[in-house]
C-alpha cells in the first residue's frame, strides 16, 4: 500500500460514493436490513454476488497490457451481461463517469487515456481498475478497493438510514474482513482470464430491489 | 528557502482578480444555499421566470427528497423538465455541494452538454446548516440565503455561508414583523460579516421579489464575460 492507492481507499475521494447505498437503501425499506445482524447478512450476500464480479472486473481492467480499446469494449459487454437490472447499468456508468472524472485530474497512464478518450459508458469497475493501475495499484490491490468500497457504502448507508452505532458496525466490518480478504484470493487469476470467464455471481433480488429504487420518486441515494 | 527569497510574486492573490470562465465555457455557475425553510426553491423558481426570456437557464436542485424541489418547479413550469435535474446527495447535502462534488458535477455538465447554449445554471442545495458551502469546483458565484423566521441572530452567528457568500439574501423580510425579527439589525450585522459584500432583503410573495437578486446575477453574467 502506498500514498496515491490510499486516496483510493478514502471515501474522501470525490468521486461521488457517498451517493450511494449499494442497495441498502431498497433494502430498509421492504425490512431485509433492520439492525445490525441482519446488515451482516446483506454484506455478505453482496460480497458473494456483485462483491465478487465487481471485484473480477477491477483487477482484469488493473492487469491491463494494451492495446487496450476492443479489450475495454469486450469487458464492457460481459460486465453489462451480468446486470439484469437496467437501472443498475445507468448507475454503473454514471458512477463511473464520475470516477473517471475525478481520476483523470488526478492521474494519467496510457490505459486511462485510453478509457477517457473511447466510448462513453464505461461501467464503474472497469474505471476503478484503470485508475488503481494508474496509481499504481496491482490487480489484487483493485479487487481489495472495490470490495472494500461496498462494505464501505453499505455500512455507512445502514448507519445513515437507520442511526445505527457507527462503532459497533466497524467492528462488524472489522470481523469481517478476513472474509472479504478472501474475495479478492482470485485476482490474478481473474487478470488473466478471458472477459467471457470472470465470474457472473448474481442475486435476483439485488436486481428486482434495484429496478423498483430507481422508480421511487424520493430517494437519498442514487442506488 | 529563505523566507526573504521567496518571490513576491507568490503572494499576489491573481486569481482573486480574474473572473473568467474556464475552458470557454458560456454558463455562469451560481450555487444558491441555505437552511431548511428559506426559500431556496420560491427563489430559484421567481429567478427562472425572469431570466427565462433573455437567458438561457437551467437548474439543478439536491432537496434530500430526490425529485421534491424539481417537482414543485416543473409543477410551477418555469422552466421544461428537460432543464432540470434532481440530484441525490447519499444524506449528506453540503458533502454534495462541497467536499464531494461529483454527483452534482456530472449533472450540471451533462444539461450544459445537451442544451448547448446554456447562460445560467443554478444549482440549489438542499437545506444544510450554516456551514455549508459551495465548491468552487461546483460553481462561480455563490448566493446564500436566510429568512427573518428563522431568527434574527443568525447573520450575528457567520458562518462560511453568511460571511463567504459572494450574495447574502435575507428572505422573508414580510414576516419579520410577525415573529418579532429586527430586519436592520439583521442587515447591520450581515454587513459586518461580510466584508462589504452585498446584501439584499427580500420578500418573494410574488416573482418580482427577487428581481433584485436577477439583476445582480445579470452584472454577474456580465462581469465574467466582459
Amino acid at each position: 500500500m502506498h500514498a496515491a492507492l490510499m486516496m483510493l481507499v478514502d471515501g474522501r475521494f470525490p468521486a461521488g460514493g457517498h451517493t450511494n447505498s449499494a442497495g441498502v437503501e431498497a433494502a430498509v425499506r421492504v425490512g431485509d436490513i433492520r439492525d445490525e445482524p441482519s446488515l451482516r447478512r446483506y454484506l455478505t450476500g453482496r460480497l458473494a454476488t456483485t462483491g465478487i464480479v465487481d471485484a473480477a472486473f477491477s483487477a482484469h481492467t488493473a492487469g491491463l497490457a494494451p492495446p487496450f480499446d476492443e479489450q475495454l469494449i469486450a469487458l464492457g459487454l460481459e460486465y453489462s451481461a451480468r446486470v439484469p437490472s437496467p437501472n443498475l447499468r445507468d448507475v454503473s456508468t454514471r458512477f463511473g463517469r464520475q470516477m473517471l472524472r475525478a481520476g483523470a485530474q488526478v492521474w494519467s497512464s496510457p490505459l486511462l487515456d485510453a478509457v477517457a478518450s473511447g466510448q462513453p459508458g464505461v461501467h464503474q469497475p472497469l474505471i476503478l481498475g484503470a485508475i488503481a493501475q494508474a496509481a499504481g495499484g496491482t490487480p489484487n490491490d483493485a479487487a481489495l478497493l472495490s470490495l472494500h468500497h461496498l462494505a464501505a457504502a453499505v455500512t455507512s448507508a445502514a448507519i445513515r438510514l437507520l442511526g445505527l452505532d457507527p462503532m459497533s458496525v466497524a467492528a462488524m466490518q472489522a470481523e469481517m474482513s478476513e472474509q472479504i480478504d478472501a474475495c479478492a484470493n482470485d485476482a490474478d487469476l481473474w487478470a488473466g482470464a478471458c472477459p467471457a470467464d470472470l465470474p457472473a455471481n448474481s442475486g435476483s433480488l439485488t436486481e428486482i430491489l434495484a429496478e423498483d429504487h430507481g422508480r421511487w420518486d424520493a430517494r437519498l441515494f442514487v442506488a | 528557502m529563505p523566507p526573504h527569497d521567496i518571490p513576491h510574486d507568490d503572494f499576489i492573490d491573481h486569481a482573486s482578480h480574474e473572473r473568467s470562465l474556464p475552458n470557454g465555457r458560456q454558463a455562469l455557475r451560481v450555487g444558491i444555499g441555505g437552511p431548511v425553510g428559506c426559500g431556496k426553491t420560491t427563489l430559484v423558481g421567481s429567478l427562472c421566470s425572469l431570466l427565462r426570456d433573455e437567458l438561457s437557464v437551467v437548474v439543478v436542485t439536491n432537496d434530500i427528497f430526490t425529485s421534491e424541489d424539481a417537482d414543485a418547479l416543473r409543477e410551477s413550469a418555469v422552466l421544461p423538465d428537460d432543464r432540470i435535474v434532481a440530484v441525490e446527495t447519499g444524506c449528506c447535502p453540503h458533502t454534495a455541494i462541497r467536499d464531494d462534488i461529483a454527483a452534482n458535477l456530472d449533472a450540471v455538465e451533462g444539461l450544459e452538454e445537451r442544451h448547448g447554449d446554456v447562460d445560467l445554471t443554478l444549482v440549489e442545495s438542499g437545506g444544510d446548516n450554516l456551514t455549508a458551502i459551495f465548491s468552487r469546483g461546483l460553481v462561480d458565484v455563490q448566493i446564500f440565503v436566510l429568512d427573518t423566521a428563522g431568527g434574527d441572530d443568525v447573520p450575528r452567528k457567520g458562518g462560511p455561508g453568511v460571511s463567504m457568500a459572494d450574495l447574502l439574501v435575507i428572505n422573508k423580510v414580510d414576516l419579520a414583523q410577525y415573529v418579532g425579527s429586527d430586519v436592520e439589525a439583521m442587515l447591520h450585522d450581515a454587513g459586518e460579516r461580510r466584508d462589504g459584500r452585498p446584501v439584499l432583503a427580500t420578500s418573494l410573495v410574488d416573482q418580482q421579489g427577487a428581481s433584485d437578486v436577477a439583476e445582480w446575477i445579470t452584472t454577474q453574467i456580465a462581469a465574467y464575460r466582459a
